[in-house]
């Protein structure tokens, strides 16, 4: 497996490595004495403890200093119900977009062998690589009044920057290569015998690929779609810059906490961040339930 | 039905993967493509079931040319080493795969695939998924998956190469009765001479991506047309341009001007047969092999001065016959 094709998020995790991380140290076959393995879980569990779990857990306390009906009118608020609503619309769009996508270029680039390919392998990277605002500011010098495009579009009565295409845009471009990059060492692993054999028995290009190809990279494509969709409903930068930030208008949720947090009206702020950490852990642990127990990757 | 490959010439970047090639595999027939590793072999059965593409040359199913036929519309059954088994399938489910795809009426397939869960011996397994078998049963499943479709010929990629030396014996045997009841024309490529002899009615035998020798197994034992084929199809010494199979060699415990002394260096029983390794007077070794019951007569020891005469033994000398006249080991 290439090393840089697991390099985002979690691998997929099979049975063996679950037992490990569901037992404790204690299973592991090296065997560094007791208070060895003691002293390493307890590193490994302090370190997660003090730089994500608790300040997580803070936000969860705070928000409900208040009271749990302080801050549900805080997240009730017109404003708050307008970027809820945006902010599911970016991820109906752009994940399934990203989906699609992604399982395509994924079969391209590991099916075909063509010029260019590692070219096209290093593009993938770049919302990876580059700063979200920067990426931003590249849709507004393509799409933007004096952009490329932007005049054209302008023309068809479309306003693409400070409006809602434009944040979709923004959205499929910071959370494009999660679906492809995970999908890729599944069907490397996978290889094509199964999609000869299919060949073989008859099953045209369609039919290989929905009753063979797609079953098997499965879990490939379905934590990728939970990471775009955690991507897609946290991201901040991009969206912000080619939103304009119009209240009520072009807000999506994190935008509408970073508001709030600016206007100091801190209990909204927290518990807008609340609901969005909500979410973002439900889709995780929904993929934790989803993960083949029997089945290895 | 028949296979015909004509001139068959298949090109991977700079590597030569066959070389003119032609072959003709009667209906019917069980036959073998034997090879070393990059010979082809592979490659050819791949080009008959339109899973590689030809640079030049035809390929013929029962008379039709399909050189140019998707693998889809070939109707050819095929074996895969490593099963290519669908792991999110049942042994049902894959068995049926390609019938589901013919859109084949549900209590047709129902029926077929019982039949052949008997025909392959996995009565029971129905339910399992590749997973919870054994690579015997997964190869057996995959065979019945390609003769659910009731394809023309049968090729199967080095059937029996995963699975272990006790299996292997077992599937090939199988392998034979299956075909005595199927007769479906089958080839098969493998790398083991002895397993194409055991279960080939012909063999075709492959080097360097060209034809080196075909015919019943044998006539290739017996009339090699190249060192190659005999080097390949049995056990041989060679001793400058001589050829000798360790069989053809007797060992006597007194000279006669035929014969050549020799030293025996080591006795390996190996149940019935008996393996004798000897260096001869200018430091060369032969193996010689006999049965149990000849070196229990001979009294033979390790150290022992023996003396060699050859019953039979071939020069290749380009494309002429070989010789076998009897001629003494060593040249004079």
């Amino acid at each position: 497996m290439r090393p840089d094709a697991r390099r985002f998020g979690r691998p997929p995790v099979t049975d063996e490595e679950l037992e490990v991380d569901a037992g404790g140290t204690a299973r592991m076959r090296a065997n560094p004495g007791r208070a060895g393995r003691l002293g390493l879980r307890f590193f490994a569990l302090g370190y997660l403890a003090l730089l994500l779990l608790i300040p997580v857990v803070m936000i969860f306390i705070r928000t409900f200093d208040e009271g749990i009906g302080a801050a549900f009118d805080a997240v009730t608020t017109p404003e708050a119900q307008h970027a809820f609503y945006l902010t599911f619309l970016m991820v109906a769009i752009a994940v399934p977009l990203n989906t699609v996508f992604g399982v395509l270029a994924a079969l391209v680039l590991v099916r075909q062998r063509f010029r260019g390919r590692a070219i096209l392998n290093t593009v993938i990277d770049i919302p990876f690589a580059i700063s979200p605002i920067v990426i931003g500011l590249s849709l507004i010098l393509v799409y933007g009044r004096d952009g490329w495009f932007g005049q054209w579009f302008i023309d068809q009565g479309i306003q693409i920057i400070f409006s809602v295409p434009g944040m979709v845009l923004a959205t499929i471009f910071v959370s494009l290569p999660f679906v492809v990059r995970e999908v890729q060492p599944v069907l490397q692993e996978i290889g094509d015998e199964q999609e000869q054999a299919a060949s073989t028995l008859g099953a045209n290009w369609w039919q290989t690929f929905w009753r063979v190809t797609l079953p098997a990279i499965r879990w490939g494509v379905a934590y990728g779609v939970v990471l775009s969709t955690a991507r897609a409903l946290g991201e901040f930068g991009a969206v912000s810059v080619v939103s304009g930030n119009i209240s009520g208008r072009t807000e999506t949720l994190p935008l509408f906490v970073s508001k709030e947090f600016e206007q100091f009206d801190i209990a909204g702020a927290y518990a807008a961040s609340v609901v969005l950490a909500i979410l973002a852990v439900t889709t995780l642990l929904l993929m934790n339930r989803l993960r083949p127990k029997e089945e290895s990757l | 039905m028949s296979i015909v490959v004509e001139n068959a010439t298949k090109k991977f970047g700079d590597f030569l993967a066959l070389e003119d090639v032609s072959i003709t595999v009667p209906e019917g027939s069980l036959t073998a493509l034997l090879g070393p590793s990059g010979s082809g072999k592979s490659t050819l059965l791949r080009t008959i079931a339109g899973l590689e593409e030809l640079d030049e040359g035809r390929v013929l199913i029962s008379g039709d040319e399909v050189t140019r036929q998707p693998v889809q519309q070939r109707g050819v059954g095929f074996v895969f080493q490593h099963y290519a088994a669908f792991k999110h399938m049942t042994v049902r489910e894959n068995i049926a795969f390609g019938l589901r795809i013919r859109k084949v009426p549900r209590d047709e397939i129902k029926k077929r695939v019982k039949h052949l869960m008997r025909l392959v011996q996995l009565q029971g397994l129905a339910h399992r998924y590749p997973s919870q078998l054994s690579g015997g049963q997964r190869q057996r499943m995959a065979l019945a998956r390609a003769l659910a479709v009731e394809p023309e010929v049968l090729l199967l990629d080095e059937p029996f190469g995963a699975l272990d030396a006790k299996v292997r014996q077992e599937l090939r045997a199988w392998l034979r009765r299956l075909h005595d009841e199927v007769h479906v024309t089958t080839i098969f490529v493998t790398h083991d001479q002895e397993e194409a002899m055991d279960v080939a009615e012909q063999i075709v035998v492959m080097n360097e991506g060209r034809i080196e020798q075909a015919g019943p197994p044998v006539d290739l034992y017996e009339h090699p047309s190249s060192e190659f084929v005999m080097g390949f199809v049995g056990p041989v010494n060679q001793l400058g341009d001589r050829f000798i199979r360790p069989h053809d060699i007797d060992i006597r415990h007194v000279p006669d001007p035929r014969s050549e002394e020799a030293q025996i260096e080591r006795i390996v029983h190996l149940g019935f047969e008996v393996r004798i390794e000897l260096a001869l007077g200018d430091g060369k070794h032969v193996w010689a092999q006999l049965t149990k019951a000849q070196v229990e007569e001979l009294e033979l020891d390790e150290g022992e001065i023996v003396y060699l005469r050859p019953r039979r033994q071939r020069v290749f000398n380009g494309s002429g016959e070989p010789s076998t006249a009897e001629q003494p080991l060593a040249a004079s």
